[in-house]
């Protein structure tokens, strides 16, 4: 195994009784777009969330050869950014306060006390989500584009090397969609790692150096979007008939009827 | 280590707003030496504070620093500590609803200390009674928090906390029922009006160091309270132990208003009503809120205690019932002023 790569071995995450997430097994390594994807309750929330640590699992999950259960707290903190859906925010801070939350994890909990590091990273990633406009205004005040946006740039902000996004581009326009899609792949071929839960396969398709298909808890397909989102895959997973072009080399998938 | 320069500030512009703090502060100062020259023998601030240094005649040297001293540094401290409970409920639950006395957790308390006495377990000065009331109000908060659980919608948490205010009510109505003889109930009936009137340096020392660690346990965790503003995985996600925050919370809260009911009886509402006053000045965060809410909390029980000796009436009126006079009425305008997320079942 090489050491800079996510490993899951025999995971299994149970759910009020039932296998949301199934025996399963699966290598990622860095520097690469990964793009979960499959039908509603297919466990793809589940995975990401045992991969952070807030889900229960057994087997073992593995992140740069080291075993993520002895991984605890801002430790752990650092070297997992998460996006949870639904980005809530309860009061109404400055977007740039809630950006700088992602330097909670390096210690500087005062986002008025952030130190020339800490401030670059902010700045940053507020760049490369299009949010540093609104820098100032109350994050509740903004639309849910926007705030979708804001949540991101809090998870660049973390500067992680693993990055997991449930759902990063629902929410957002065409425009910001392909946004969000460049900048999630800027950040893996900078060297991290970042899966993201879309189920936009034509974003998949066109963004994602890889796609995990996930179908009740198990892996139904995995490889490069062209090979692991076939016609046949779709129609057995989805029941959906894809169509397919391609397009300057990069597939074009389209679920059809 | 991540180093800090805060003196280069290319973020965020704007000072780290010291001044609430300063004016919340004086204003409280201010307050407590005015509460020192309340009462039968008015005082005139100067004469108070050398009083208090320990020149002036005699007289107002007994009058300030034995009499009203005692009852002066409980409204403060029993007023910071709310304050900083109901900043602490509301930044932990992400709802400016969210405060220990609408959940019943004075009347628990009160319950707690009552039922201590009435059992004949202490007398009203050992240190059985706070311990009681702790007890007391650790069981409220802890069920609060446990039916509200971990996505608590505003309707939820209003309706949990009408319910378990409800059980403490009747609880406490059963020990009136139950009571030994009428004095008894009388004892009960007052502690829950809650009152600041002669207390002695006594009820200071039974109280204080359960207050002080209560409020220390709350501000040690006030970073926390940002991180929780994305909710409770994303905080998790960001290295903040919400479970054993969420415990941390009950206990402080629980030292800070059981110690302060069982030396004043039942003073409600300082705990809603004080983070919403200072919420604007400290740009809605959560964890720089909670010190200015304790100091408007101690600006705001410390005025009611001067208020309840400077209105004319034939009979005292107690602290406690002029806080919550003035308290419900703001919970309803709160209630009000939330309708709309109200209609669409609770926050988003």
């Amino acid at each position: 195994m090489r050491p800079e790569e996510l490993a899951l071995s025999d995971l299994q995450v149970v759910l009020g009784g039932r296998r949301v997430v199934d025996v399963m097994t699966l290598t990622l390594p860095t520097g690469s777009l990964v793009a979960l994807v499959g039908p509603n309750g297919a466990g793809k929330t589940s995975l990401l969330r045992a991969i952070v640590g807030l889900a229960g699992y057994s087997g073992r999950v593995a992140f740069g050869g080291r075993d993520l259960a002895a991984v605890g707290g801002r430790e752990r903190a650092r070297l997992i950014a998460y996006l949870p859906q639904g980005h809530e925010a309860h009061w109404p801070l400055p977007a740039r306060d809630i950006v700088a939350l992602g330097r909670f994890p390096h210690g500087a909990t005062d986002p008025l006390r952030l130190s020339p590091d800490d401030q670059g990273m902010v700045r940053r990633a507020m760049e490369q989500t299009d949010t540093t406009a609104f820098a100032d205004r109350p994050v509740t005040m903004l639309s849910g584009g926007e705030r979708a946006r804001v949540a991101l740039a809090r998870v660049f902000a973390v500067g992680a090397p693993l990055i997991l996004a449930d759902e990063p581009t629902a929410a957002l326009d065409p425009r910001h969609q392909i946004d969000v899609m460049r900048a999630l792949r800027g950040r893996a071929e900078e060297g991290a790692l970042v899966v993201a839960v879309t189920h936009d396969i034509g974003l998949a398709a066109r963004f994602a150096h890889r796609v995990v298909l996930l179908n009740q808890g198990r892996i139904a397909a995995s490889g490069s979007p062209g090979e692991a989102l076939t016609p046949e895959v779709m129609r057995t997973t989805f029941g959906v008939e894809l169509f397919r072009a391609d397009h300057q080399g990069v597939p074009v998938l389209v679920p059809w009827s | 280590m991540v180093e800090r320069a805060p003196e280069q500030r290319l973020v965020r512009t704007g000072g780290a707003r010291l001044w609430p703090i300063a004016l919340l502060g004086a204003l409280t100062a201010f307050l407590f030496v005015l509460s020192l020259g309340i009462g039968p023998v008015r005082l005139l601030p100067p004469t108070v504070v050398e009083a208090l240094l320990g020149g002036g005649d005699e007289v107002a040297r007994v009058i300030v620093r034995e009499i009203r001293l005692p009852r002066a540094i409980l409204s403060v401290s029993i007023g910071a500590v709310l304050g900083l409970s109901g900043a602490a409920m509301q930044g932990l639950l992400r709802n400016p609803l969210a405060a220990p006395s609408l959940f019943g957790a004075p009347q628990a308390a009160a319950l707690g200390a009552v039922a201590t006495l009435s059992l004949g377990v202490a007398d009203a000065l050992s240190f059985a009674l706070p311990v009681a009331a702790i007890l007391g109000a650790f069981l409220s908060v802890f069920a609060l928090i446990a039916i509200a659980g971990r996505n608590a919608s505003l309707v939820l948490l209003i309706l949990s906390g009408l319910a378990l205010s409800s059980l403490a009510g009747a609880a406490t109505s059963l020990a009136m029922n139950l009571a030994p003889n009428p004095f008894a109930a009388l004892e009960i009936a007052f502690w829950l009006l809650g009152s600041l009137e002669d207390r002695s340096m006594r009820h200071v020392a039974m109280a204080l160091p359960f207050i002080l660690a209560g409020a220390a346990i709350l501000i040690a965790n006030r970073s926390a309270f940002r991180a929780l503003t994305l909710g409770e995985e994303a905080a998790q996600s960001l290295g903040v132990r919400v479970a054993r925050l969420r415990l941390l919370v009950i206990m402080g809260v629980a030292l800070g208003v059981g110690a302060s009911v069982a030396v004043a009886g039942t003073i409600s509402f300082i705990g809603l009503v004080a983070p919403h006053l200072v919420r604007p000045l400290v740009g809605y965060d959560p964890a720089r809120l909670l010190l200015p809410s304790a100091l408007a909390g101690a600006s705001l029980l410390t005025a009611a205690d001067i208020a309840v000796r400077v209105i004319p009436s034939t009979t005292d009126i107690k602290v406690g019932v002029l806080t919550a006079i003035i308290g419900v009425p703001f919970f309803l305008y709160l209630i009000v002023r939330e309708r709309r997320r109200l209609g669409v079942g609770g926050l988003a």
